[in-house]
């Protein structure tokens, strides 16, 4: 079987490079005709050794005044760039309608559904987790999923160093020998750590339970008080990077490591998409639920604006670290 | 409470305009944490808590890190470390 793979992927790189068998009727260009002396390549000559001197010319120019125009037009073009995008901003500022007047637009019946109703509709007493969990999850979820995106594409773009090996070991495998497939850069592991550092590690010790405590407790309380997934997420991730720099990324690594990464992340966008997903059908169909809100006020209610935050806090959280990881580490 | 409404924003501007002029990167990043700050602080003052929780954290606390971060990648921390000696 790796006989054929070989054998099929030789004859694929011998046809890129056209070292293939030949046909035996190929018909092959017909050969120049030998060239006449004094006439062909004297103007050839003439033309090549006119293009050069274009060519020099042209470079001379370039590094004399070409530069120097570049560089003043840029800057006085930039300026101008930033005037005419303030001045338009502020055209349209001017245009707006007066902050707090009662007629205007944005003071609709979608407002005021959201305040009368929104609390013994979602169940939630924080309005904006309600409205941003519950009658816009839609968005939400496109803000995590763009997240993770982001994280996955850092992770293949810098994260690239470790699997370059497994690559060249199957170029080996497989007896392709091309130069350009065994470049690679130069190792992305560049964080040094102090290990002595005795005032980043006490006051890492006293202020990551902290951190980690009132992000919990940000994500938890997310549909009673302000904040929710996104800030809390973000309140942890911070408390991981400190660990991470006080005690280094080999401590962190005992519970967070790239597949708990993958597998959180993916898991709680999978989570958050199939409960959405149901509400959203039963509430296209008038059908009910099912979700009790509960009552208003305590830990367990709000219907699914709690599960639904701390799936996003382990996202934002997870991403945000691994950011941090990767940028500094080059891996998770 | 409208003077410090006031004096908060017209820092802000200040600070918006100083992570531009500033010639020093690592100066700008930390104007930059500034300006996050000064920004949560006046999201609290118009009654949006939620997005000064999150620009707090997000603004001050996680990009400040990875432009730090990224200006070591460039070189610009090492580079300025060689100038002072």
């Amino acid at each position: 079987m790796r006989e054929d793979i070989k054998d099929l992927l030789n004859k694929f790189f011998n046809w890129i490079i056209g070292n293939g068998p030949r046909p035996e009727n190929e018909i092959l260009p017909p050969e120049p005709p030998p060239d006449l002396p004094f006439t062909r390549r004297n103007s050839g000559r003439k033309s090549r050794f006119h293009e050069a001197s274009i060519n020099e010319r042209y470079n001379e120019w370039v590094e004399l005044h070409g530069l120097h125009i570049f560089s003043s037009l840029y800057t006085w073009m930039s300026v101008l760039t930033c005037l005419v995008i303030i001045l338009l901003l502020l055209i349209t500022v001017t245009e707006l309608p007066p902050f707090g007047d009662e007629h205007n637009p944005a003071n609709n019946e979608v407002v005021l559904r959201y305040i009368k109703t929104g609390a013994r509709e979602t169940g939630a007493k924080n309005i904006v987790a309600g409205m941003i969990l519950d009658y816009r999850a839609f968005d939400t979820f496109g803000e995590s999923a763009v997240l993770f995106t982001a994280a996955v594409s850092v992770l293949m773009l810098l994260g690239a160093s470790r699997r370059n090996r497994t690559c060249e070991k199957n170029i080996f495998k497989f007896g392709i020998t091309s130069k350009s497939f065994l470049q690679r850069g130069p190792p992305l592991r560049v964080h040094i750590y102090r290990q002595d550092d005795m005032i980043l590690r006490g006051i890492a010790s006293i202020s990551i339970p902290t951190i980690l405590v009132m992000g919990c407790a940000i994500i938890i309380n997310g549909h009673l008080t302000p904040g929710g997934g996104f800030s809390g997420g973000a309140v942890l991730s911070t408390a991981l990077i400190l660990a991470a720099n006080a005690y280094g990324f080999d401590h962190v690594h005992y519970f967070f490591n790239e597949r708990t990464f993958i597998f959180s992340s993916s898991g709680s966008l999978i989570i958050y998409a199939l409960a959405k997903g149901y509400s959203f059908f039963t509430g296209a169909n008038h059908i009910p639920s099912g979700i009790p809100t509960g009552t208003i006020g305590n830990i367990l209610s709000g219907g699914l604006i709690l599960p639904l935050n701390i799936c996003v806090g382990i996202v934002v959280a997870g991403t945000l670290y691994s950011f941090y990881a990767l940028f500094s580490e080059g891996d998770i | 409470m409208p003077v410090i409404e006031w004096l908060l924003l017209i820092f802000l501007i200040v600070c918006a305009f100083a992570v531009s002029v500033a010639k020093n990167l690592l100066n700008s990043v930390i104007i930059f944490m500034s300006y996050s700050l000064i920004m949560a602080v006046i999201w609290i003052l118009l009654q949006a808590p939620d997005l000064a929780i999150t620009e707090a954290a997000v603004g001050a606390g996680v990009t400040s890190i990875l432009f730090f971060l990224a200006l070591r990648r460039v070189g610009q921390l090492e580079h300025k470390k060689e100038d002072e000696k």
